[in-house]
């Protein structure tokens, strides 16, 4: 471990010492920042612009399912000819479905989650100074705001941002004759896609080289929290399979831009006619999109399922249950993940045995998940858990994971799929399991971590009104949903007046747009709380607020770039020393004594 | 002005709700932290309870509201949706025993198990035989599902059985086509780039004898009580999906790679519509697959009927063939000999 890097906090430090310290300029420190905290800061602020963004296009869109028959004028002030007569149209309507799957999935709980967590704690948690290449941390961060900003210029343009969903299937994405959201729109998205692919590279190889190289001095791989754990496989997850979905839009490109045909045949648009593609496959886009697209889902859940094993373990004042299992079904997790992606295309006519494979690897799925459920449950067995908003968020996580989960294996099985595929059923599904999930394992680390963030406390009765309300509406939201996906009703429809079989919602769509609008509002306030209590919060007086035992709570409460002042601590047992002997805990730089009892 | 009204109630429920939560800090610095912390964690302990009470509750009541709005009150309306249905009640069971005891425990332990400081916690960090307990079990109950559902899954996809008829459908931006092979029983040969909007809309070749007596059909398309039917699915522009949520199957219809599905109806539309107590009940072909800005308006109609009825209506149908080439039909007035002669040059 170099010490060259050392940025210790006080001013009599050696001039090798500190003298960065003296420099730093405010774009030093808060923009073109190379300190591993300041960068999860930018990422998870980014990431929460985005989530207010991409919740409102969940509200705006719900207007039109729950109120198809108002009018709002409101809503031509806000998007002119898209609101046009304060209804949105078709075309608006699908571009904030789209915009909508495509930031939350990738911009807040890949960048956002990710980004935020893997960059804060991976040092922190590890004992490392900073980033294996800090330089590179920054400009994961930059290539994200850059995708950020051409995803945000695709709104402004003539024909509107891309529709065409947000998993982007050719013909449709191809054409901008199919589809006017298809033509300047679907540029940028996928350009703006690009950049974020280099941003999660430049990202993942960092957390993956950190954390293989740059553990302190007696921080095993089997001394690691889980949820460094969980952020290396999520980590190796995104390098492995990012460039496949990059080298999936490249043939986009080519096929929209240069003639070719990798995923375009036999094709007669109206109003164009036939275009002189042939040969190519529609399908073969959406074996390297989901061959992302599935490891995708993992990547957003497997780091909310570290911090949620973490907090359950330090509220539960009791070691986690089954450390090993956690990773082992980690490991598992990852390697299926990457065996299971055409179960998305069940009904594209795949090959009926190929098929059942993919029904067996889903359906393995749950047994790794299985274990973790039961081991979360052990957990809190016999423990004296401590209600605070994180932990709450962390017990939220599990039902949402449980609910969301039970229900993949209706959807993983192919005679089921076959009649569920793209039903409300599948929504209420993911957004259950990996939306909401996801969410509230971002919200219960928020909330943990925000004392070692920003050395201030955050109010705890917004937290609880925070958590009450947004689990309570994500069920009433989500619950219901799958009673529309078992009448068949399918996603993406703007309006559902014509449908005999799908009309008699109404009423029901009405309520689950009004629940959302509130849920929404609620997340407004947890931002409220998020930025007064930086400037306004309370100051915190103790540098371990939870007492937990790991690393990052050794250091100051305002730790500068370095983390730590002087030698960084040395590591002597795991992080789980919860209630062994009792002993409420024991840090894991504290030696093992001679007197004490083996587990 | 509604609008400004609406924004100043929300701004003052904010305010209200921040200031009542400031208020609550202050309190608890005066009162000791450590006391209110405590107080808090009985009133979240309590809340696990109440939201597992309510929350069963609610899934219990939302069920009575809803139950009888889904397709599981009336039986599928295919032979092989019926095994749909069946393979989806035991998933159902199976499921639902582990959501509800998963969710009791959880919320339960959470509740029993707060902070008490009389009790000393179990430091209890992992048992193999406990791990493999819930390692075997759900395995096991795994592999049942997955072996019924591959068994159907299997039969879906497989050959349909060897009277099926045979149906093509495509989909375009945003309706169907729907084509029967006429009476040689055989779908003539089409391109793609022979499509016209007008006079052939799949492009079928003309000069295949076997696409001349090729019936087509849009909005409606019509089956057989009871005899077995093969659909062979295309797409003439971008990826559409066949919904057909009453007989419990859909299928992708691709541009450039044909795809089959099939399934036998069990009852009439006429019989749906008493089943159902709908007299406006329609079997309906929804598109499942985002296909553009009228993707929501992609319907087409399935009409169930008995193979005599069938027969009369197909009696009615005319070869497409003769859409493009009228002169050519011998019901129409003679043709006059010199345009089917250059017809015919121009066809070559």
């Amino acid at each position: 471990m170099s010490h060259e890097a050392v940025l210790h906090g006080d001013a009599h430090g050696h001039d090798d010492h500190g003298h960065h310290e003296h420099h730093d300029t405010f774009l030093t420190k808060y923009v073109f920042s190379q300190d591993h905290k300041m960068i999860a800061k930018q990422f998870l602020i980014t990431g929460m612009v985005w989530a207010v963004l991409g919740g409102l296009m969940s509200v705006l869109f719900r207007l039109q399912l729950g109120y198809p028959d108002s009018t709002f004028p409101f809503l031509e002030d806000l998007l002119g000819k898209w609101g046009k007569g304060g209804r949105i149209t078709p075309e608006a309507y699908y571009a904030l479905v789209t915009t909508h799957g495509t930031v939350l999935v990738f911009f807040v709980l890949t960048a956002g989650l990710s980004g935020t967590f893997a960059n804060f704690l991976i040092p922190l948690q590890v004992g490392a100074r900073d980033m294996a290449s800090p330089f590179m941390n920054m400009l994961s961060y930059w290539f994200f705001f850059a995708a950020s900003i051409v995803m945000l210029s695709s709104m402004f343009v003539e024909t509107g941002p891309f529709s065409g969903g947000w998993t982007a299937y050719p013909p449709l994405s191809a054409l901008g004759d199919a589809s006017p959201g298809s033509k300047t729109g679907m540029d940028l998205w996928i350009i703006s896609m690009a950049l974020f692919v280099v941003s999660s590279l430049l990202g993942g190889l960092n957390y993956i080289a950190t954390i293989l190289n740059m553990r302190t001095k007696g921080m095993s791989m089997t001394r690691l929290p889980l949820t460094i754990w969980a952020l290396f496989f999520t980590a190796v997850l995104g390098v492995l399979s990012f460039p496949v979905l990059f080298s999936g839009f490249i043939l986009l490109i080519f096929d929209r831009n240069f003639g070719t045909s990798f995923y375009l045949s036999d094709i007669f648009v109206n109003g164009v006619g036939a275009l002189p593609n042939e040969g190519g496959s529609a399908i073969l886009y959406q074996h390297l999109f989901w061959f992302l697209g599935h490891p995708e889902v993992y990547i957003i859940l497997l780091p909310a399922m570290g911090m949620v094993s973490e907090i359950l373990s330090i509220n539960s004042r009791k070691p986690i249950f089954g450390y090993m299992a956690m990773i082992g079904s980690l490991f598992a997790i990852a390697i299926l993940a990457f065996l299971v992606w055409a179960h998305h295309m069940f009904v594209t006519g795949l090959n009926p045995f190929l098929g059942s494979v993919f029904v067996l690897l889903t359906l393995l799925i749950a047994v790794p998940s299985a274990i973790k459920v039961f081991n979360w449950l052990t957990t809190l067995w016999r423990g004296n858990i401590r209600f605070t908003p994180a932990m709450l968020f962390a017990i939220g996580f599990v039902s949402l994971f449980i609910s969301g989960g039970l229900t993949g294996i209706w959807l993983g099985n192919s005679a089921l799929d076959i009649h569920l595929h793209d039903t409300y059923f599948v929504i209420a599904h993911f957004h259950i399991v990996m939306g909401v999930a996801s969410m509230f394992g971002m919200f219960a680390g928020i909330y943990h971590w925000f004392p070692k963030m920003y050395g201030k406390q955050l109010n705890n009765t917004l937290g609880y009104i925070h958590f009450w309300v947004t689990i309570a509406g994500a069920y009433l939201i989500f619950w219901p949903m799958h009673y529309e996906g078992l009448a068949g009703m399918p996603r993406r429809y703007y309006d559902f007046s014509i449908w005999e079989s799908f009309k008699q919602f109404g009423e029901l769509n009405k309520f689950i747009s009004l629940v959302s609008m509130i849920v929404f509002m609620v997340q407004l306030l947890f931002l409220f709380n998020f930025f007064y209590s930086i400037f306004k919060g309370r100051k915190l007086t103790n540098t371990n607020p939870w007492n937990a035992t790991t690393l990052e709570w050794t250091t100051p409460i305002n730790p500068g770039h370095g983390n730590w002042v002087g030698e960084i601590p040395e590591v002597h047992r795991w992080p789980y020393d919860y209630g062994k002997d009792g002993v409420d805990f024991i840090a894991q730089t504290t030696p093992v004594g001679a007197d004490e009892s083996q587990h | 002005m509604t609008m400004f009204l609406t924004i100043a109630v929300v701004v003052l429920i904010f305010v209200v709700i921040f200031q009542i939560a400031k208020a609550s800090e202050y309190v608890s610095v005066l009162k000791g932290e450590e006391v209110s912390r405590k107080q808090n964690n009985k009133i979240n302990g309590f809340l696990m309870v109440v939201f597992l009470v309510l929350g069963l509750v609610g899934v219990w009541y939302c069920n009575e509201l809803l139950y009888d709005k889904t397709l599981l009150v009336q039986d599928a309306a295919s032979v092989e949706g019926a095994r749909v249905d069946s393979m989806l009640w035991v998933t159902l069971a199976v499921t639902g025993i582990v959501f509800i005891a998963t969710q009791v425990i959880l919320f339960v332990f959470a509740y029993k198990y707060q902070e008490d400081t009389n009790r000393k916690v179990v430091f209890f960090a992992h048992s193999t035989k406990l791990e493999l307990i819930w390692t075997v079990i759900p395995a096991i109950a795994l592999t049942v599902l997955v072996v019924i559902g591959l068994r159907n899954w299997f039969l879906f996809t497989g050959e349909p059985p060897k009277n099926a008829m045979v149906v093509e459908v495509t989909g375009k931006q945003f309706g169907w086509i729907y084509r029967y092979p006429g009476k040689d029983g055989s779908f003539g040969k089409k391109y793609y780039k022979n499509i016209d909007n007008a006079s052939n809309s799949l492009g079928l070749i003309w000069d295949d004898e076997l696409a001349q007596d090729d019936i087509v059909m849009e909005q409606t398309v019509y089956l057989i009580k009871g005899k077995p039917v093969k659909l062979v699915l295309g797409s003439r522009d971008v990826i559409h999906d066949v919904g057909l949520s009453h007989f419990r199957l859909k299928m992708d219809a691709v541009p450039g790679i044909p795809t089959t599905m099939w399934f036998t109806p069990k009852y009439t539309t006429k019989e749906m519509k008493e089943l159902t107590g709908n007299p406006n009940f329609q079997y309906e072909i929804s598109c499942d697959q985002m296909c553009g800005n009228g993707h929501y308006s992609m319907k087409g109609v399935i009409e169930v009927v008995d193979q005599e009825e069938f027969d009369a209506i197909m009696a009615k149908q005319k070869p497409y063939y003769y859409t493009a080439f009228p002169e050519k039909d011998p019901s129409a007035a003679p043709a006059d000999t010199t345009v089917v002669a250059a017809a015919v040059v121009k066809n070559n």
